[in-house]
């Protein structure tokens, strides 16, 4: 059965994947593209703003292109939960460290999925070893380096081809 | 000896008398250009579902690469029938009023072969695509113009049909959402246009297929109209809705009393559509509803960009409801549309289509796609806004004050 949903087109939230898509996005051009008055653009974001459904505005970086070395590693941890805190405390011990990118708890064989950057490979080998192995509670850890970045947050890092489409057709 | 003068018999006179498309000298003229810029382009950017791609491609590993029915894949078929009921309420049998073709374009070729006689003739609202009325010619009919206009939003009254037609009447052409318009046909005017249909025994031809890109209101199948089921050939297709243009798939649904003469011509031309097309859109009804949804709101905020660009550059322009076209009207600035689509394209390297290309009523209007990046309709913009601004002798702000 082909599922619908009977009226189309319209998103709950147009301003919020536009500025999703783009941080850059200006109320003016998002007044354009939703045809609402720019007036009422800007007071939505700043309601979204102020009640933390934008948390902040980022950019996306393809840092390989810049020539820096930055490693990134993600890391799975088994944890031994902890009587009425569960996994929290370690969790919370873990996202302290500037080095960590992103906490996760998980289902499947680990408990916690952690994101860590560092210079390279032996800094991020370093941190796990001494910083997150040793944390009381930490069971063991998986670590997997990245090697290369194809697609983050819906955004290809490798060329994408050219419009090759014919430039008049009916 | 005398030299023999060789020739070769005359080509038949309906091919020798084939006006080419007004769209062809355009895309010459661009195709060679660097820098081109085009709001020309009559199909999507996006590329093709992935998950559609990879059906595809799955299809073919499996070696699955033979002729199918005439009439198509019955998966296809089913999935086909159980789309257009649960959206419009219209149901087609599988079995034998749906026939799988290689694109509209052969639907449309198929209807008018499948009515016609030599002299019949078929009203056609225009602006319209460009190979409504050559399908009309080539099949013996004859093909008789009206005129939509700005005024009535590009839409085409019961009265205006009417007026229009003659004894010799057979059929009207509807095509809406509208290439080149985007102009959508309200409810209370089908069913006017259908009444009239039933009373002078017609049949109706109905292109659907930028139904999907309906963007204020949904789309009105042609079908559904009460009275007209019995008498219309709806056609419809993959390449806009999902992105499949090249893949050159459509479908035609009509009662089997028109749909099976109508597959035996297919049988004998075209025998069946190509299987890993049909394999793909397959993939398509099943599983692409979301990646539709994702371009119909990508196509929905550009239409709303390009619009209110266009006009606050002085080129005066109505929302459109549907398809990927705005259509504004170029009559401020004294020029006919061919020499203002050909000196854009000279002068700041942006492809526009001229009005006229699409027939009676284009006059003074320009087509332009919006089946383009932002980005890009961004940069068409500023240049159309300088050209615009060049041809009137001040700026903007000049004007304004």
């Amino acid at each position: 059965m082909v599922n619908y949903r009977v009226m189309p087109n319209e998103k709950p939230d147009e301003i919020l994947s536009i500025l999703a898509a783009d941080a850059r996005t200006t109320p003016e051009r998002i007044a354009d593209l939703t045809g609402s008055p720019v007036d009422v653009v800007v007071a939505a974001i700043i309601d979204y703003e102020k009640r933390g459904v934008i948390k902040r505005y980022k950019t996306i970086i393809d840092w390989e292109k810049t020539g820096q070395e930055r490693m990134f590693a993600f890391i799975d941890v088994k944890v031994q939960p902890a009587r009425d805190v569960g996994f929290d405390n370690v969790a919370k011990r873990i996202y302290r460290f500037p080095e960590v990118q992103s906490v996760w708890l998980v289902s499947g064989g680990s408990d916690l999925r952690v994101v860590v950057h560092g210079g390279n490979i032996r800094e991020l080998g370093r941190f796990v070893a001494e910083k997150l192995a040793t944390i009381d509670g930490v069971i063991a850890t998986d670590t997997h380096f990245l090697l290369r970045r194809y697609k983050e947050d819906n955004d290809i890092f490798v060329d994408l081809e050219d419009d090759e489409r014919l430039v008049v057709t009916p | 000896m005398k030299e023999e003068k060789k020739t070769t018999p005359p080509l038949a006179k309906l091919a020798r008398e084939l006006a080419p498309s007004g769209i062809r000298r355009f895309f010459d003229i661009a195709a060679s250009m660097q820098d081109v810029i085009s709001l020309g382009v009559g199909e999507p950017d996006f590329v093709t579902p992935w998950a559609v791609r990879e059906a595809a491609i799955y299809s073919l590993e499996r070696g699955q690469t033979t002729y199918t029915s005439n009439y198509g894949l019955i998966e296809l078929r089913k999935l086909i029938s159980e789309h257009l009921q649960e959206r419009y309420s219209v149901n087609y049998r599988p079995d034998d009023e749906i026939l799988v073709t290689v694109g509209v374009s052969e639907g449309m070729d198929l209807a008018m072969r499948t009515i016609l006689d030599p002299g019949d003739e078929v009203l056609v609202p225009e602006p319209c695509y460009v190979s409504y009325k050559p399908c009309v010619t080539l099949a013996g009919g004859i093909a008789v113009g009206i005129a939509t206009s700005a005024e009535n939003d590009f839409c085409v009254s019961a009265s205006q049909l009417q007026a229009a037609s003659t004894s010799k009447t057979k059929a009207i052409l509807l095509g809406f959402p509208s290439n080149p318009t985007g102009a959508t046909m309200p409810r209370a005017a089908l069913e006017e246009i259908v009444k009239l249909a039933v009373a002078s025994n017609w049949f109706i031809i109905s292109d659907e297929i930028y139904d999907r890109l309906s963007y204020d209101e949904m789309h009105n199948c042609v079908s559904s109209i009460p009275g007209a089921f019995e008498r219309t050939i709806l056609l419809n297709g993959f390449s806009k809705a999902y992105a499949m243009t090249g893949w050159r798939l459509g479908y035609v649904c009509a009662p089997e009393a028109i749909l099976t003469p109508m597959m035996r011509i297919h049988s004998y031309t075209m025998l069946c559509a190509p299987i890993t097309s049909q394999k793909g859109a397959i993939e398509a009804l099943r599983s692409c509803e979301s990646a539709v949804q994702d371009m119909i709101s990508q196509y929905n905020r550009r239409r709303k960009f390009i619009v209110a660009g266009l006009n606050k550059i002085g080129l005066q322009c109505h929302l459109p409801k549907g398809a990927f076209y705005a259509f504004p009207s170029i009559a401020s600035t004294g020029l006919t549309c061919e020499e203002f689509a050909e000196r854009l394209l000279f002068e700041e390297h942006v492809a526009v289509v001229p009005g006229t290309a699409f027939g009676m009523g284009g006059e003074n209007h320009i087509r332009c796609s919006y089946a383009t990046s932002l980005e890009k309709i961004e940069t068409a913009l500023i240049r159309m806004g300088r050209f615009v601004e060049r041809l009137s002798g001040k700026s903007l702000v000049e004007q304004s004050r």
